[in-house]
């Protein structure tokens, strides 16, 4: 395998995951936390905390073994590592909040085929120094983590009223419940990538001129 | 992440290398995770205890401190904090020493999923005085309304329990006798489940619990 690990980390390392290549609303991976636990800005939050934590963890165990690790054997071991730190991950929500643990419900195990991870681990983990690893992996978190925050805080506003359990509607709104059942989560991810590749299409079309 | 020089091949690792990575990365796993486990293994239990003790509050107004029984072939047996995983029933004592009532499970399937309730007894008179939801996957904003919906508690404040009748859920406004329960328009699938889960729990229950504690101390 070449290593990359002769470039420098830059800004570029961490933002990546931010923007350009947003794991949710760029590369569309992992969509299926980001339909099911975003019903609540709570639970989109530990989701994508989570996330990043098995993301952070499983790149730098990864980037540190890579060149211990026979190709013959990198996915059962990636998969190995990704699955300690989720189930590290799951044993941490237990013990933080059992009503959190109950509203992620499988989610939380489910981490462990998330493809982000699997596809970080293969695709940048596995051919770069352990601290780009982190670097990338925190950004590509972070970017997941807004990214389910978006759905998150549209659905419970608008499908609850409330935000972060607080309400903050009037007294007289009508909570739209179809928003914080599955439907609602298509049509928010859909209002948002339309949002997004509008965004991008202007600033391309900024550049080109 | 584009690479224009091809990666050079490397020799095939041998099959004790593949094993013994693979080993050492499971040993380390589980490192990791007894580790973790053990760590988390007292603040889960704590949640634990405190959801329950939480809930046993709940159903049972007044109550200040939980006593755990197991009540089965054998009769009434106090069980202390250690088993408590075994108790299938608790008392609720208020601040005089005062037992308040006896707070039991009871399940039903709902309209996603089972509904997992817990109710308090009081065996003074005969009657359901509260009711929580424990678990339930109702759907939001229509199924859901028999965990928070007011006049749907309402019913489990005075709920006749004396087993002369079977509990039942009936039409909403349609409540007559003291074991019916005042179902939820919208959420019909849901408020029956409530109903049959009190009426098979109390019918199996009940009579032993009186049993017991006409035998017991």
């Amino acid at each position: 395998m070449n290593d990359k690990a002769v470039e420098p980390v830059t800004w570029e390392t961490f933002a990546q995951g931010l923007w350009k290549e947003n794991p949710v609303f760029v590369m569309m991976l992992g969509l299926c936390p980001a339909l099911a636990v975003t019903n609540t800005a709570m639970n989109a939050l530990a989701m994508g905390l989570a996330t990043t934590f098995v993301l952070i963890c499983s790149g730098f165990l990864v980037s540190l073994l890579r060149k211990v690790i026979p190709k013959q054997v990198r996915i059962a071991s990636y998969i190995i590592i990704i699955a300690t730190f989720v189930t590290m991950a799951d044993y941490g929500i237990k013990a933080i909040s059992l009503d959190l643990y109950q509203a992620l419900g499988a989610f939380i195990q489910l981490i462990v085929v998330n493809c982000i991870i699997l596809g970080r681990a293969e695709a940048y983990a596995s051919k770069n120094t352990p601290l780009k690893a982190i670097v990338n992996g925190t950004g590509m978190g972070v970017g997941f983590t807004l990214a389910l925050l978006c759905l998150g805080v549209v659905r419970e506003v608008l499908g609850s009223g409330s935000l972060f359990g607080v309400m903050i509607m009037p007294e007289r709104f009508q909570p739209w419940s179809i928003f914080v059942l599955p439907p609602g989560g298509f049509f928010v991810l859909a209002a948002w990538l339309m949002v997004f590749s509008y965004v991008r299409k202007r600033k391309t079309l900024a550049e080109a001129a | 992440m584009t690479d224009s020089t091809p990666p050079a091949v490397p020799a095939p690792a041998s099959g004790v290398r593949l094993i013994v990575t693979l080993g050492g990365i499971a040993v380390f796993s589980g490192i990791l995770l007894a580790m973790t486990y053990e760590f988390t293994k007292p603040y889960i239990a704590r949640n634990e205890s405190e959801a329950l003790e939480a809930a046993v509050f709940d159903v049972l107004p007044g109550a200040v401190s939980r006593v755990n029984y197991r009540l089965d072939e054998q009769g009434l047996q106090q069980l202390d904090d250690d088993n408590v995983d075994q108790a299938n029933l608790y008392a609720g004592i208020d601040g005089e020493g005062e037992r308040v009532g006896f707070a039991l499970p009871g399940e039903a399937r709902g309209y996603a999923d089972v509904i997992r309730v817990l109710y308090g007894y009081d065996h003074e008179t005969r009657q359901i005085i509260g009711l929580k939801v424990l678990s339930s996957n109702e759907t939001p904003g229509l199924g859901d309304r028999i965990i928070r919906d007011e006049d749907f508690q309402e019913n489990f404040k005075s709920l006749d329990a004396s087993l002369t009748h079977d509990i039942v859920t009936v039409k909403s406004g349609e409540k007559e006798n003291p074991w019916e329960i005042d179902g939820i328009s919208g959420a019909t699938v849901s408020s029956v489940a409530i109903g049959k889960a009190l009426r098979e729990s109390t019918r199996t229950w009940l009579p032993k619990l009186s049993q017991a504690l006409e035998e017991g101390p």
